[in-house]
């Protein structure tokens, strides 16, 4: 068990070296390069652009820059934002609670929901629900997150007055309720495509499980069809579930980032978006390796929880 | 083997369009609804744009925010006063040409990397592998969006970035499928007759891995729509006068309340033609036999 966990740990290092490569290869090798923001102000020569690149350090080579960046990367030292000189991680700290808020109310709607129609659509296969549900899942997966959010705030918001348009909070109330309030819409937009997903690889999880032996012997035993669905369907059938949320979270993330625009709620996304109209790069930079390192911890605990509660797997 | 008789008819009298997987495919009532929809959005993106009283570049401050069938304004017309249907249908062009030239671009690069690391495996196979597992650990709009956000942004550049950011997929299929197939007796028949290694990635493998990469490829022209449309809704995509369904959604939000047929015409274009490929895509995996985890 502990070398299993200390091998994937290891490899999630690796993992995580390779993204800060391609992360920085990708901001560094784009034209223009950070110096951009600089070129845009009257009177500016090359001469001054040449002095600002070698105060940044930017005139050094590039594999030289990758290495004394990830050296500061690695103590904690994530630059400072060219709009306001805030360090980065501060920065990114501050947005990443409302973030990983709306990520996480989100995610529990979608594997409610999406693990009851995925259930019920196994256990009455081929039902006009199993019909409806499948054919639901595609179309959910193909509305594109922004018009979904648009629509709905057209609908709950101009129409019905029932839910504010955007924003986390109303100026002057902080209050738990007005705070859930604003979190449904934003939530269950965001949820949408999961729900999709989740419904569908739970139906085959869940068909999977109940042609296995142990639920025929669970039934044979005469124990109630409601305690065999919750403890011997339920209950296996959401083991590859746990794999499949860590692998959705490039998309949960994603789908935030659209989500926060269409909203304003002030999360990592929004943050990004704002960074690049000012072309500010440490931020960028920061975010776009605070999205990966939140997508390789996610998949890491997703992993060993598997592990750890699935007593079938001895890994060693 | 229903792959290789889709591609290689096992009797010469057989035509392709007897086999079992087109009949398979004709009977899936959702994938023909698909193919049916792209058909029909793609006649009207291509003849749409002669049949209309507009060009989607006029300008006519007077009419602007008409509601839909205000004169021959089928859709209404947007803050210039432009039409919404020339427009809807010139993005059309571009939306559908993005995505389709990106799922070409991807899917070869996708294949060829995915033939590679599953054939030769071992070093070159792990290195190759880990490259697709780190780049597919970035949320992909957080990518795309940092790769357009500095550069000229054209359709050709859009396209080469959704390109650039969705092959992972494929080499992972593709990848998973020569692996399976790199021990079969084919493979090792070709080997033992001396041919060549690209001959046997490429002549051998390649056929036999085609049914996924199909399905695979379908499934990528759909998420390069949405990609499209997200990036240009975001203003880092394609970009305005040219018209593209993500860019038409651009500055709908504002005016939501007054004129929602802004956003509500483009989007539900976007959601047809995505729906309609991602039905094709499952009829193709059901007709082709092709299992994948691409949703």
């Amino acid at each position: 068990m502990l070398r299993y966990l200390l091998g994937r740990f290891w490899q999630s290092l690796v993992l995580l070296l390779l993204v800060s490569v391609i992360g920085f290869a990708v901001l560094n090798l784009a034209p223009g390069g950070p110096l951009s923001q600089f070129t845009l102000t009257p009177g500016m020569t090359q001469a001054d652009l040449d002095r600002i690149a070698s105060q940044m350090g930017l005139d050094r080579p590039l594999p030289v820059q990758y290495i004394d960046w990830l050296a500061h990367l690695l103590r904690g030292d994530w630059g400072r934002s060219y709009r306001d000189g805030r360090p980065v991680l501060d920065i990114i700290w501050e947005h990443l609670v409302a973030t990983l808020l709306l990520m996480g109310v989100s995610t529990a709607i979608a594997i409610l929901v999406g693990s009851w129609i995925g259930v019920l659509g196994a256990l009455r296969r081929y039902s006009i629900f199993d019909y409806a549900a499948t054919v639901g899942a595609m179309v959910a997966l193909s509305i594109p997150t922004f018009w979904f959010g648009l629509i709905a705030i057209y609908i709950f918001s101009l129409r019905l007055r029932w839910l504010p348009a955007g924003n986390m909070y109303t100026i002057g109330d902080g209050s738990l309720g007005d705070y859930a309030i604003h979190l449904i819409m934003p939530s269950v937009v965001l949820a949408l495509v999961n729900i999709a997903v989740w419904s569908r690889y739970m139906r085959t999880a869940t068909l999977d499980v109940i042609s296995q032996d142990f639920v025929r012997t669970a039934r044979a035993k005469g124990l109630s069809s409601r305690r065999v669905l919750l403890r011997h369907i339920l209950g296996n059938a959401l083991l590859p579930m746990i794999t499949l949320l860590g692998l959705q979270l490039p998309t949960i993330l994603g789908g935030a980032l659209v989500t926060e625009t269409v909203f304003t709620w002030p999360g990592m996304g929004r943050l990004f978006l704002d960074s690049l109209g000012y072309s500010d790069y440490p931020v960028v930079m920061g975010l776009l390796m605070m999205s990966a390192v939140l997508v390789l911890v996610g998949n890491l605990a997703a992993d060993l929880t598997v592990a750890f509660v699935d007593p079938r797997i001895r890994l060693s | 083997m229903t792959q290789s008789d889709f591609l290689i008819p096992t009797h010469t009298s057989q035509r392709w369009w007897h086999s079992r997987s087109v009949r398979r495919f004709a009977r899936h009532r959702l994938a023909m609804f698909g193919l049916v929809m792209i058909i029909v959005l793609v006649l009207a993106c291509v003849f749409g744009p002669w049949l209309l009283p507009f060009d989607d570049l006029y300008i006519d401050l007077r009419g602007r925010f008409s509601p839909p069938f205000t004169g021959y304004h089928f859709f209404g017309t947007d803050p210039l006063g432009r039409d919404i249907a020339a427009r809807l249908f010139m993005a059309g062009r571009i939306s559908l040409l993005v995505g389709f030239a990106a799922m070409v671009i991807s899917t070869v690069f996708g294949t060829v990397l995915g033939i590679a690391a599953g054939f030769f495996g071992g070093r070159i196979g792990t290195v190759l592998m880990r490259f697709v597992d780190a780049m597919l650990s970035f949320p992909n709009i957080f990518l795309l969006l940092a790769m357009a956000a500095f550069i000229k942004p054209s359709p050709i550049m859009i396209t080469l970035i959704i390109a650039a950011t969705s092959w992972m997929e494929i080499a992972r299929i593709v990848e998973a499928e020569v692996r399976s197939l790199r021990e079969r007796d084919f493979v090792v028949a070709a080997r033992m007759l001396g041919l060549s290694n690209s001959h046997i990635m490429f002549r051998e493998l390649l056929p036999n891995a085609i049914g996924p990469i199909i399905v695979a490829a379908t499934l990528t022209v759909a998420r390069a729509i949405l990609l499209e449309a997200y990036v240009s809704f975001l203003g880092y995509g394609i970009q305005p006068p040219l018209p593209s369904w993500g860019n038409m959604l651009n500055g709908a939000q504002q005016y939501l309340d007054s004129a929602p047929w802004l956003a509500i015409v483009p989007g539900a274009a976007i959601t047809l033609a995505v729906t309609s490929f991602n039905f094709i895509g499952d009829g193709l995996r059901d007709a082709l036999d092709a299992r994948s985890d691409m949703l």
